[in-house]
């Protein structure tokens, strides 16, 4: 048997019961390699559960910076007997299958080509401990440290996340540090430490380090600080999984940092809603009213809110909505992640409806968006829709550092003071198109006891916000809202594209989570003579680059996870493209997309120079 | 279509405090049908803003949608308004009040946009004890869709079509009391002299304060079988006088003898009830909700103010908001600056 070898370059999992307090002793293994100067990339896979089932924790490493989900697994580390079958079947051959050997393991589950390596946790914890709940807790700790000598991490830096964990807790620092030794010796004793498979410090093995700056950090608690560096004072919200988190970190953040000094009393106010439709209802009814307000939720919940959308959008109120995408329809498959939403969110509600639509692809761009998102919205007077992912929002990826600009100033858009009002000679047109981009000028209630007042309504009206069913009216009024929707298009995110070394007719487009394994996919195909340029889309609507971008080249990928290739249908609806040039690949199964089968699907429509179009079936093939 | 009225001022009007004639009060012209109670709401609601001399753009009007609901576009034209969508008054209420806690908001709606579509939005606007005033114009059916039943409408009651309600209706005032509204009244269109004082008492009232104004629908639900028409409720009606005195008028004293009972407000006004069929306390809760049961039983409709809590913390102050409206707010008060986001990185690495 060839055992893998691998340099800070390889993926592991941890097969755990849900409920076990295994998420934090995966998420100090993980950092642990963070901070030997290591890219990783940590996902919790959960079931859509609060005890007793299996859940998962995949750990890419990778020196290279790839963050994306690579497929296939090196190392299982398995504490989970229900799974455990299915587990073993997993590793890729040459990989490690790490067990709790308390109990023999059952022959017929063996596999020669993968190494086995039994550590009796629970039989060590027995031992150890008396109390139960302490033997579940440790045994987590004590496959941490067996992992630290079989992988070679520095012990002094799990030692130093041992200590930031239970900063305030100091008691419980030395038993838990304690339970890595153990985990740590018996592996050093029993087994040849390290394995092939290891890590490094990235400056001892004379790799250029250019990762020191960066934070590991999750989407949602990125996105909350985005709201609260935008200055959203009201939040109305619902919870749902995999979105709660956002507003659950906006009020953590906004009780330390939104407290009025003189008072002690908040510069917000978050209501939980009963339901989505009133969680929206109060952002619309907020924003109105001249505060920024946001709302976070997921599928159901962005199906629930359509028709305030709809009244958001013809009324023209600034409403910022962060839809953290998981797998539907209906309840689908709530702990997994997808982008199955782009097309339920950009044209949410009846009628002639488009929204503005944001992809973040990391956590700093979840904070840059956010933040942009309000004066998106004040600037448009429309609603924006931050389309994150499970994936983004609830795991850590590593991200470059948060920053913010001191003298940034928010761009409220066109609003009209009472001195405004008194200036002007005209009279006040709540819809007039002044400035002939589309988007009129508003007042917030109360501002001038003459001036500036107007009736805000989901029915047809006029310039002056009169009611109307005259035709022609209508007709000019929702001419102007498209317009004001080609206006978007300069301010919302520019694409990002990247050229590839040689000139080529291949493109690959791509948004969010989707991103990071298409670029490793393309770095893959790029050794193997296979030149393609890509570009990231970052919002909806489309700028110039998109169109540009597919029209010079004879073959696009269009990657992405969901199952009916929503951007590529919203491609060729909003850009006038030829279908027949764009080429879905697609990934749905619930778990993030990966490189591998990024790359073979690309690969296959590659070779013999002939491009097929990928049907669902060959796309399928490819197994993550 | 909504028409403006023309702007000519007599110069002999009666002013108010503020030196502005009822007409500085005015909407666009209604486009409701002719008698339609819905209309003398509006009136009432116009009437009692002039007579507390309230600035026209300090109020800020909500509604869902339906006749009702068209309603604010035809009061208080120097008003902001918001016709939401149908039901959902409630959340758009919420969040207007949020941004900005000066504001008078007044709430319009409808039985049909409040006891079945937004049901459930107005059972938690109640529960968040929102500083509004909540005024359901109830007429028993749905008269922008042309005359169907509502939940509201009371078993056996017929509309125009002449068939009868088979189910058993719901009430806003009972539910509203019974999870815990800090004001509840009801009123009847046709009797302004009660209603008036009621709207003026449920503006000053701090917290959520409902008032279920039967409110006919000439068109398609005033017929003799109907419980919600004309006829019937000058009939049925259980009449409770009410006084309003605002607070610069006269300080809150203590009860009066007879048959005046005086209840004094959060900021000193006054209500003055004229008892005569109910006789129970106005703080007493489960009085209120007997009193309600008991006429609805006896086939009568009490209206009057029907309870009132004596202090109730509305939702800006459960969430503990600053005073200042959080609309007026800036990046000074809301935006942490680059320094924090420097710790914030430091601990995520
Ligand atoms: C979501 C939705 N469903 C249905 C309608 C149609 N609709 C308009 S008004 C109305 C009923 C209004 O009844 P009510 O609130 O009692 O008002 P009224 O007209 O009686 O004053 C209905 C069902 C709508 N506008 N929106
Ligand atoms: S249909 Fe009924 S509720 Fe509507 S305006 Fe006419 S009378 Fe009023
Ligand atoms: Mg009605």
């Amino acid at each position: 048997m060839r055992r893998i070898e691998a340099v800070n370059d390889f993926v592991i999992k941890f097969a755990n019961v849900n409920g076990t307090g295994s998420a934090s002793a995966n998420h100090m293994f993980a950092k642990s390699i963070f901070r030997m100067g290591i890219p990783v990339s940590p996902r919790n896979i959960f079931p859509s559960n609060i005890q007793g089932l299996p859940t998962w924790y995949e750990v890419r490493v990778s020196q290279k910076g790839y963050l994306g989900r690579r497929g296939g697994v090196d190392i299982m580390l398995c504490v989970n007997p229900q799974s455990m079958a299915d587990d073993i079947q997993s590793v890729d051959p040459g990989g490690y299958f790490i067990y709790d050997s308390t109990k023999p393991l059952d022959t017929r589950l063996m596999r020669k080509d993968v190494e086995f390596i039994g550590i009796p946790f629970t039989q060590i914890c027995l031992r150890e401990y008396d109390d139960a709940r302490l033997r579940l807790l440790f045994k987590n700790m004590i496959y941490v440290g067996a992992l630290a000598a079989l992988l070679n991490i520095d012990f002094a830096v799990l030692k130093d996340l041992v200590s930031d964990q239970f900063k305030g807790k100091e008691k419980l620092i030395t038993p838990n540090v304690h339970a890595m030794e153990l985990g740590y010796q018996y592996a050093m004793e029993n087994f040849t430490c390290p394995l092939g498979i290891r890590v490094e410090r990235a400056s001892e093995i004379g790799e250029h380090i250019s990762y020191t700056n960066h934070i590991l950090m999750d989407g949602n608690t990125a996105t909350a600080l985005g709201a609260i560096y935008g200055g959203a004072t009201v939040a109305g919200w619902y919870p749902i999984t995999p979105s709660t988190s956002v507003v659950e970190a906006f009020e953590r953040y906004a009780r330390r940092l939104r407290i009025d000094p003189g008072t002690g009393k908040n510069n917000f106010a978050i209501v939980q809603a009963e339901d989505e439709l009133s969680a929206m209802g109060i952002v619309i009814g907020a924003a109105w009213n001249g505060a920024r307000a946001f709302t976070a939720t997921s599928g159901p919940g962005l199906s629930l809110m359509t028709e305030f959308l709809g009244l958001a959008y013809f009324a023209e109120v600034p409403v910022v909505l962060i839809n953290v995408q998981r797998s539907g329809p209906s309840t689908g498959m709530p702990t997994r992640t997808q982008q199955p939403d782009i097309l339920a969110a950009a044209y949410a509600s009846h009628g002639d409806t488009k929204h503005v639509l944001l992809f973040p692809s990391t956590p700093r761009e979840c904070f840059d968006m956010s933040a942009e998102a309000f004066d998106l919205a004040d600037r448009l007077q429309t609603p924006i829709i931050m389309m994150s992912d499970l994936d983004l929002g609830m795991n850590e990826h590593m991200s470059p550092p948060l920053e913010w600009d001191d003298s940034r100033k928010f761009d409220r858009g066109k609003v009209l003071s009472a001195k405004d009002l008194d200036n002007m000679d005209a009279r006040f047109g709540r819809y007039l198109d002044t400035d002939e981009d589309g988007i009129p000028y508003r007042t917030y209630p109360g501002t001038h006891p003459e001036k500036g007042a107007f009736f805000t309504r989901g029915s047809s009206r006029d310039v002056y916000a009169t009611y109307t069913e005259d035709g022609e009216a209508y007709v000019h009024n929702m001419q102007r809202l498209l317009k004001k929707f080609e206006t978007a298009k300069r301010y919302v995110p520019a694409p990002k594209i990247k050229m590839a070394k040689q000139k080529t007719s291949v493109g690959a487009l791509f948004f969010g989570t989707t991103a990071s394994p298409c670029y490793e996919a393309v770095e893959m195909l790029a050794k193997e003579g296979h030149a393609v340029d890509t570009i990231r889309i970052r919002a909806f609507p489309f700028n110039e680059d998109v169109e540009k971008f597919i029209s010079e080249h004879e073959v696009v990928f269009v990657i992405e996870q969901n199952r009916d290739g929503q951007l590529r249908r919203l491609l060729i609806n909003e850009g006038e493209l030829p279908p027949n040039k764009l080429i879905s690949i697609l990934h749905y199964d619930g778990m993030p997309i990966t490189a591998r089968s990024i790359a073979m699907s690309m690969r296959d429509s590659l070779s013999d120079n002939k491009v097929t179009p990928i049907t669902r079936k060959t796309a399928k093939k490819v197994k993550s | 279509m909504s028409y403006s009225k023309p702007k000519f001022r007599h110069p002999d009007l009666p002013t108010n405090e503020l030196g502005l004639t009822k007409s500085d009060y005015e909407g666009a012209i209604s486009t409701l049908c002719a008698g339609c109670g819905h209309d003398s709401i509006s009136a009432s609601i116009l009437n009692a803003c002039f007579e507390m001399s309230i600035q026209p753009h300090r109020v800020a009007k909500l509604s869902g949608i339906g006749c009702s609901s068209k309603s604010p576009a035809y009061f208080l034209g120097k008003s902001h308004g918001f016709n939401s969508v149908h039901g959902r008054m409630p959340s758009v209420a919420t969040g207007a009040n949020l941004a900005n806690r000066d504001l008078i908001y007044i709430g319009i709606s409808g039985d049909g946009d409040s006891a079945s579509i937004g049901l459930g939005q107005f059972m938690h606007v109640v529960r968040r004890n929102l500083n509004m005033l909540y005024v359901v114009e109830n007429n028993g059916c749905y008269g922008l869709t042309k005359g169907q039943d509502s939940a509201t409408a009371d078993l056996g009651s017929a509309t125009k079509k002449g068939i009868a309600n088979p189910y058993e209706p719901m009430d806003l005032v009972s539910l509203a009391l019974q999870i815990g509204a800090t004001f509840v009244a009801r009123s009847f269109s046709g009797d302004k002299r009660q209603l008036e004082p009621l709207i003026k008492a449920a503006i000053t009232h701090k917290g959520f304060a409902l008032i279920d104004v039967i409110s006919p629908c000439v068109t398609f639900n005033n017929s003799v079988a109907s419980t919600k028409g004309y006829q019937y409720v000058r009939e049925h009606m259980s009449h409770m006088a009410v006084d309003f005195v605002p607070m610069r008028e006269e300080i809150c004293t203590s009860y009066q003898a007879g048959t005046t009972q005086q209840v004094c407000m959060h900021d000193g006004s006054a209500v003055h009830l004229h008892k005569t069929g109910a006789d129970f306390d106005i703080h007493d809760r489960h009085a209120a909700m007997e009193a309600v049961y008991h006429h609805k039983q006896a086939g009568e409709i009490l209206t009057g103010l029907l309870y009132m809590a004596h202090d109730s913390d509305d939702l800006h102050e459960v969430l503990g908001t600053v005073s200042k409206p959080l609309n007026a707010l800036t990046e000074n008060e809301l935006c942490p600056g680059s320094r924090f986001l420097d710790s914030i990185n430091e601990g995520l690495r």
